[in-house]
């Protein structure tokens, strides 16, 4: 049996689609779909598509971002306004997957992909999806801690607020290769600060449970304090608490552990 | 860039040659740039059909039921081929030359030994039709035991991976169950060295991960024989092969490779040839079998792990006096081309130095992990690991130089190495001599002076007396011997110069070889084939 | 089983096929079209050697739902020589001794172009940056590199 291929021209009637099949998955950019159908995955039998302008829209201009979910890697980069989401959209894959996948494909991308969505995670993100009565907002870490869930739901967008300042928003992903390679973990840290204390630090990690998580005690080290070597050291030897990493080719668990403080103290004090 | 050294060696070589120490261009580059070369996948055939495996989902079980009943019953089946349709479900690569006995089936019957051992083929009207059918596939398993560890396989008690070789061991000459090299007495030596370094290396298995993964295409011709586009490195050995184990005769097959993408070594072993053949011939229609990147990676076959002790005894000096080895090749679940990678590795002791005594005993093990095979200089690279390691820090206990260290005990011509073959064309010491001047690594002016072509021979090519083992009984892995190489940095003393190349020790009284049996005489494959 | 009709343009020429459903664009350029240039690495997205330029952006043909392409126009490897004349950047890998089996050739080439068409005289790392997707495995990056700079080169004097 051939795969069936069903190409809506609306966001809406997509998701209906997807809500009444069970075995439908959702085709953005293909770079998930394709590889799992390549792979032999027969589980997919249905793809669902949706030619809807409003699935690729960019709204950059004022202090909240909102990406449509179709929004490729490469029109992030392209866009003067999102430079503090080109460390992250640079991060992934060679020119030619930042010619393909989406914003709202990486979503659902398990380790050791799913990059931008540590920096979406440290941003506060919002996901906006398709529900049966309209659009549905949903707290990123919400929406990640119920991923496998959400194969039947159409990701429709992601806000977040611009952070106030370019030092104000962090992100490295240590990987085996450069300049390109899967992530051995992934960390995104958002730490505004406001006369001269941090309020509302963000840390997220990527690689480093099975969806991405914020670290939370890790946060909680540096909220309300200075951004100084005490809060950071803290905050590094904080960063392994609440995470359950695994082993697979590029790391293992323990080394997951071992190096995750390290580039979080140097990811929070600047160094390279 | 690409620097020749023609002030080496000048005398020994004939410059005004046509093609050689001349760039010329590759004859298939025009092909490869315009994207017209043509691997064993370039081919579009009529009404050609797909093959898939259903693999085993452990790494050691016997298997007590296949049910296929769905899977026939599945759109777009051809064929499904059982371990029974394949005419000699039992082979072992090098059987073509008479080594080793056969021990892996093309199909799993009773048994699988290794994760992803191929049980079921399906042939299919298309890949997707073909992977929908194994995912029918029932295969009622009965879980074993398994053993990973090449030491844990010795053990006794240990799970028997492959009832051919009930020992876990590769036999070689149908008694022996590891390579022997017996050089001097290396006991003795190590006895009244002046240090002895004993140390455990451990090399991982390494994924060829060539770009093109292993694959073959087989057609009916009108003639009666089959045409088979592949991927193979080995393309008459994989030919032989298949004979083999479609008994048939070889010229039932035009066999067409040639331009492969990628091998490294990972495309001699003949995995897919045999089955897209039989696929062709059951159904009468062009087959297709090429892995995809998860096959490639997790069940193609890797470079063989390989687990290593050396004990060395090293004079104050620096003169490496003895060296003593125990490797264990792991090999996974079936032979492939492993009996061979331990022969080579034998072969390589003790590296390329002058080392009076010499004792190696090198075992290729079964284990349930998938069949290594040929990568890039496979017996040797890990062999070379573990002893440059080893000089390194021998070099360190003794507070010399590690080019230096190297330089002193290097083979020089004329010198005996440990098979009983004389040393001739040996170079090591102006490749360490380039690489110091290249790395702007200071050597002292004797050791810029020393030459491969000075110095050797004499004592040093004499065969030394070497006693037969009293016992065949396999010694104990040794504790990891505590050194200070990683922590300690070596304040390099400057000693007096002593003059370069100290002569080995000059053995009581030159005579031939002991014709002790297995410790004096090394062996090649070729040169113990039966015949 | 309907099969799909898909139309586009294959190296400047109108193609007209039939796909099945959930054919990638790498299937229908092969096996339908018969342009073997792009070859099938991993179906992943990790190798790039199927890379292809779909109206002049490199994609992975292996991850493109042939269907999507209706209507775009697909460049491969088979459509870059200039008449009977290599291409510089063919000539330059020629040269530069560029391609040991050949295999990652074709993707390179393709990711090489997409390159220099929007930015003919790169930087060292914007190379590298622009075959970063592309596994040379016989691990020849040096000439590879050095032949798209010698390209670049060669076309800016031109």
């Amino acid at each position: 049996m051939a795969v069936t291929v069903k190409t809506f021209t609306s966001a809406s009637e997509a998701a209906g689609a997807l809500s009444s099949d069970r075995s439908a998955r959702y085709f953005g950019g293909g770079t998930l779909i394709m590889r799992a159908l390549n792979e032999g995955d027969v589980a997919i039998s249905t793809v669902v598509r949706a030619q809807d302008q409003a699935l690729t829209r960019i709204e950059a201009s004022g202090p909240r971002v909102t990406l449509g979910a179709g929004v490729t890697f490469a029109r992030v980069l392209a866009e003067r306004d999102l430079g503090f989401l080109h460390a992250p959209a640079r991060s992934i894959g060679g020119p030619a997957v930042r010619n393909m996948g989406t914003v709202g494909g990486n979503l659902f991308a398990p380790n050791p992909y799913g990059d931008f969505t540590v920096a979406l995670l440290a941003l506060d993100a919002t996901v906006t999806v398709a529900g049966g009565f309209g659009a549905r907002d949903i707290p990123i870490e919400e929406f990640l801690q119920a991923r496998e869930r959400q194969t039947g739901t159409l990701v429709l967008s992601v806000s977040c607020t611009r952070p106030a300042s370019t030092e104000a928003f962090r992100y490295r992903k240590i990987a085996r290769i450069k300049p390109k390679g899967g992530s051995v973990i992934t960390l995104a840290a958002h730490v505004p600060i406001s006369g001269g204390r941090i309020a509302g630090a963000r840390i997220a990690l990527g690689s480093m449970a099975p969806t991405q998580i914020r670290a939370r005690a890790a946060e909680r080290a540096l909220e309300g304090r200075s951004l100084d070597t005490a809060s950071i050291a803290a905050a590094a030897s904080a960063a392994t608490e609440g995470t359950s990493p695994a082993d697979n080719a590029l790391g293992s668990a323990w080394y997951r552990r071992e190096i995750v403080g390290v580039y979080l103290r140097r990811l929070l004090s600047g160094q390279e | 860039m690409l620097e020749l050294r023609k002030d080496i060696f000048a005398d020994e070589r004939d410059d005004n040659l046509k093609e050689i120490g001349k760039g010329t261009q590759r004859q298939d580059m025009l092909g490869h740039v315009t994207g017209t070369s043509s691997y064993f996948n370039d081919h579009k055939l009529q009404g050609m059909l797909h093959l898939k495996v259903v693999r085993s989902s452990h790494a050691h079980a016997r298997i007590r039921r296949i049910d296929t009943a769905e899977a026939e019953r599945s759109a777009g089946v051809r064929r499904i081929i059982r371990g029974a349709d394949v005419p000699v479900n039992l082979n072992t690569l090098l059987s073509l030359i008479n080594f080793g006995k056969d021990d892996e089936p093309s199909l799993a019957v009773d048994k699988v030994r290794y994760k992803g051992e191929p049980i079921v083929a399906i042939v299919a009207d298309s890949e997707r039709e073909a992977f929908e059918a194994v995912a029918k596939v029932k295969v009622d398993y009965e879980p074993l035991p398994a053993v990973f560890d090449v030491e844990d396989a010795l053990k006794p008690g240990a799970p028997v991976v492959n009832e051919t070789y009930p020992k876990n061991t590769f036999t070689y000459h149908e008694a022996y169950d590891h390579q022997k090299l017996r050089f001097g007495d290396a006991d003795a030596a190590l006895a009244t060295a002046d240090h002895v370094l004993e140390q455990r290396y451990q090399m991982s298995p390494i994924e060829h991960a060539p770009t093109e993964t292993n694959g073959a295409i087989a057609a009916p011709d009108t003639n009666g024989r089959y045409v088979v586009y592949t991927s193979t490195q080995a393309l008459f050995f994989s030919v032989d092969t298949c004979a083999k184990i479609l008994d048939v005769p070889s010229n039932t097959f035009h066999f067409i490779g040639g331009t492969v993408g990628g091998g490294f070594g990972g495309k001699v072993d003949t995995l897919t040839e045999p089955l897209a053949i039989l696929g062709a011939m059951l159904t009468g229609r062009p087959v297709r079998y090429v892995f995809g990147r998860e096959e490639e990676m997790q069940y193609g076959p890797p470079r063989g792990a390989e687990r290593i002790y050396i004990k060395d005894g090293v004079m104050r000096d620096g003169r490496v006096v003895a060296r003593k080895i125990r490797c264990y090749f792991d090999s996974g679940a079936y032979t492939r081309l492993s009996s061979y990678a331990a022969v080579k590795c034998a072969a390589h002791l003790p590296g390329p130095y002058t080392i009076p005594n010499v004792y190696g005993d090198v075992y290729c093990v079964f284990t349930n992990r998938t069949p290594a095979t040929a990568m890039r200089g496979f017996g040797v690279t890990a062999m070379d690991f573990a002893i440059e390691c080893q000089m390194d820090k021998l070099a360190n206990l003794v507070n010399m130089d590690p080019m230096e260290f190297r330089i002193l005990n290097a083979y020089r011509d004329g010198d005996m190495k440990a098979h009983r073959r004389e040393a001739k064309n040996t170079a090591l010491i102006e490749c360490v001599q380039v690489a110091a001047e290249k790395a702007k690594w200071p050597l002292r002016e004797e050791f810029k002076r020393a030459s491969s072509r000075k110095d050797g021979g004499g004592s040093r090519a004499v065969i030394p007396p070497t006693p037969a083992d009293s016992s065949r009984t396999r010694p104990t892995a040794p504790a990891q011997q505590r050194t200070s190489y990683d922590r300690l940095p070596p304040t390099v003393t400057r000693e007096p110069p002593r003059e370069p190349p100290p002569p080995a020790p000059p053995p009581p009284s030159p005579r031939p070889a002991a014709p002790s049996h297995g410790a004096t005489r090394f062996s090649s494959v070729f040169g113990t084939r039966r015949r | 089983m309907s099969k799909i009709p898909l139309q586009f343009r294959h190296n400047g020429r109108d193609v007209a096929i039939f796909v099945d459903g959930g054919t990638n664009l790498l299937v229908a350029l092969r096996e339908l079209i018969g342009d073997m240039t792009p070859k099938f690495g991993c179906g992943q997205g990790g190798c790039g050697t199927c890379s292809v330029l779909i109206d002049g952006e490199l994609h992975l043909s292996c991850l493109t739902l042939a269907e999507t392409v209706a209507g775009r126009s697909i460049e491969t490897l088979d459509g870059m020589k200039q008449g009977l004349n290599l291409h510089p950047l063919q000539r330059a890998f020629a040269d530069h001794f560029a391609a040991q089996c050949g295999y990652c050739t074709p993707g390179m080439l393709m990711a090489a172009k997409s390159l220099l068409d929007r930015n003919p005289s790169p930087s060292r790392d914007e190379v590298v940056e622009a075959i970063s997707g592309n596994i040379c495995r016989c691990t020849g990056y040096e000439p590879i590199i050095n032949a798209i700079l010698a390209a670049a080169g060669g076309r800016a004097s031109a």
